[in-house]
């Protein structure tokens, strides 16, 4: 096993823990924002996308770039749009 | 200084060796990549932070759109870019259709909405993975590492299975029908379960050639993509409309685990950090869901719950006796009462009552009524489902409890269940019961109990709900918006 993948492996770890941490304390009434939220995060395989789009080596890097750019904007800019409209909801007494 | 070049090479230069573009200016481009990436980690943990409270969530989400403006925009910083325009037309036209869909869509199509974001965003994951994969293909001059070929070939799996099977799980919310028969109801092929395992040992298969010999593999990657798609159909059609929140949570979680492991193909810490938070947020609601039904994560993926019985008087009173209420005699009993508990269900949703029933609670209230609500975690077509509807309408997310509520049921004067009916029913006790153990709301130990619903059908479990026949209940039947309603205006007349 490479060094890199040791290291991308140390981080996943430490990063699912993060992950139960932090999530384990959202209430139940905000687990759809919650749901919208982190799949507008995982909308962040947009940096790879990004790259590809950018490669310009030939038609499939092209095509598949934009498809990829594309698909991981809607769920960017969905998510966050939907998540924001949601929690403008949620009101105080 | 190797230290820093293994931490710069794994941010940010997939497939090629660090020493060689280590020269001036272009490494401070790298470590300012690295620490830009750091920080939308960062913010993207904070923001998930936030979430723990109504009062702070909404400055939380901002929080985490501007960690993802950054990762972005640092992005084109890149030093493999050398053209703009695909990139700039894929987020013009991804933009303009996420912003559509957000903006347009209603609170009642929630879970639809959310099943087709985590559908794009499996796919989007399984895109970087096959043009990752032709990038390796076509680049004679570097061998990849065996673990970058089978981080692809698992992110193909996940982000086809993702976006499939959120296909699906879209068309069953949204009411989809195939042939007459609604997409929601369970759906098994002859041992379909065996045919579900052969096709992921198929896609295991594939997926070693593809990281056994990758140079004659072009024809495998397709293969798995394909395989892929169709075990995503699979893995969701068994199962039935009232197991969607835990099929939308599931699917939540692989569309961060596809992200995750995208982000070991590309040697990626954001990617794996942020794909690594959203897999456990999905692990965690799943595990929640699966818990506030007593079921294994099993139980439910097997399918085959869920049929919706439709069929009028499909069981009977038999000769038991049971007692209903007109609108009026309801306003009365709940214009006497001190302390109210409203517990809605799936059938709020559908009825569209959410306005009608906030609107009930804000006239007690204003009597001085006590009225909370007791929200179930399995109530509705996803997490937090009803939270959300209610919170439309204006209810005070402070009136909003979930099975807290049972603590004070003995001093409830009415428990108005509307739309609900598997999470009151007390047979979830009862030892031997096909529900047993499932935690409910014990409204049976209120005064009155008022069960609004169209008839004495039994729920998604398809057992008789002996809540019905309880000398303190009394049924308000008719459709539940047209019913709350008729209760409101008998209140105003008062």
């Amino acid at each position: 096993m490479s060094e890199v993948f040791t290291n991308n492996f140390v981080v996943f770890v430490l990063a699912m823990f993060i992950g139960f941490e932090v999530i384990s304390k959202v209430p139940a009434i905000l687990h759809t924002p919650l749901m919208s939220g982190s799949n507008a995060i995982s909308g962040i395989t947009i940096v790879g996308a990004v790259v590809i789009a950018g490669l310009h080596r030939g038609v499939w890097s092209d095509v598949l770039g934009f498809l990829a750019v594309t698909f991981a904007m809607i769920n960017v800019v969905g998510g966050y749009t939907v998540t924001d409209r949601m929690l403008a909801m949620f009101k105080s007494k | 200084m190797t230290g820093t070049m293994t931490l710069l090479g794994a941010a940010t230069m997939p497939a090629t060796a660090p020493v060689a573009a280590a020269v001036g200016g272009a490494q401070w481009v790298r470590l300012g990549i690295t620490f830009a990436y750091l920080v939308s980690a960062a913010l993207f943990i904070f923001g998930l932070k936030m979430m723990s409270h109504p009062r702070t969530a909404r400055r939380g989400n901002r929080l985490s759109a501007i960690g993802m403006l950054i990762a972005i925009v640092v992005t084109l910083g890149d030093k493999d870019i050398v053209s703009w325009y695909v990139i700039a037309a894929g987020l013009i036209v991804g933009a303009v259709i996420g912003a559509f869909l957000a903006i347009r869509v209603k609170m009642t199509g929630m879970p639809q909405m959310v099943g087709m974001l985590n559908g794009f965003g499996g796919l989007a994951s399984a895109t970087v993975a096959l043009a990752e994969f032709l990038r390796v293909y076509f680049d004679k001059q570097h061998d990849p590492r065996v673990d970058t070929l089978i981080a692809i070939a698992f992110s193909a799996l996940i982000g086809m299975v993702t976006f499939t099977g959120s296909m699906i799980a879209f068309g069953k919310l949204e009411g989809w029908k195939v042939r007459g028969v609604p997409l929601s109801n369970p759906f098994l092929l002859p041992s379909h379960h065996l045919l579900s395992v052969i096709l992921l040992l198929a896609c295991v298969a594939v997926g070693v050639v593809v990281t056994r010999d990758y140079q004659h593999a072009l024809w495998a990657i397709i293969v798995l993509n394909v395989l892929a798609a169709v075990l995503g159909v699979m893995v969701v059609v068994p199962i039935g409309g009232a197991d969607m929140p835990v099929v939308i949570s599931l699917l939540n979680s692989y569309s961060g685990l596809a992200a995750m492991t995208t982000g070991f193909a590309l040697d990626n810490y954001c990617l794996i950090i942020s794909g690594s938070l959203v897999g456990a947020s999905g692990i965690i609601l799943t595990r929640i869901m699966c818990q506030a039904m007593n079921r294994s994560l099993l139980n439910v993926v097997a399918g085959g719950f869920g049929q919706e019985i439709t069929a009028a008087g499909a069981t009977t009173a038999g000769d038991r006796t049971v007692r209903s209420m007109d609108a009026e005699e309801a306003a009365m009993v709940l214009e006497a009462a001190q302390k109210v508990f409203i517990i809605p269900g799936y059938g709020m949703a559908v009825a569209q009552a959410q306005h009608a029933v906030a609107e009930l609670a804000d006239l007690l209230r204003k009597r001085g009524v006590d009225v909370r609500f007791g929200i179930h975690p399995v109530a509705g077509r996803m997490p937090g489902h009803m939270n959300v509807l209610l919170a439309e309408a204006n209810v005070p997310y402070d009136l909003l409890s979930d099975l807290e509520l049972n603590s004070e049921m003995e001093q409830c004067d009415v428990a108005l269940v509307i739309g609900a009916n598997d999470v009151v029913n007390p047979d979830a006790r009862r030892q031997g019961s096909q529900i047993y153990g499932m935690p409910i709301f014990d409204v049976d130990k209120a005064r009155t109990v008022m069960v609004c619903k169209r008839s004495l059908n039994p729920g998604f479990a398809g057992i008789e709900n002996e809540l019905f026949f309880m000398p303190n209940t009394v049924m308000l039947f008719g459709d539940a918006k047209k019913m709350v309603t008729s209760i409101v205006s008998e209140l105003k007349n008062r």
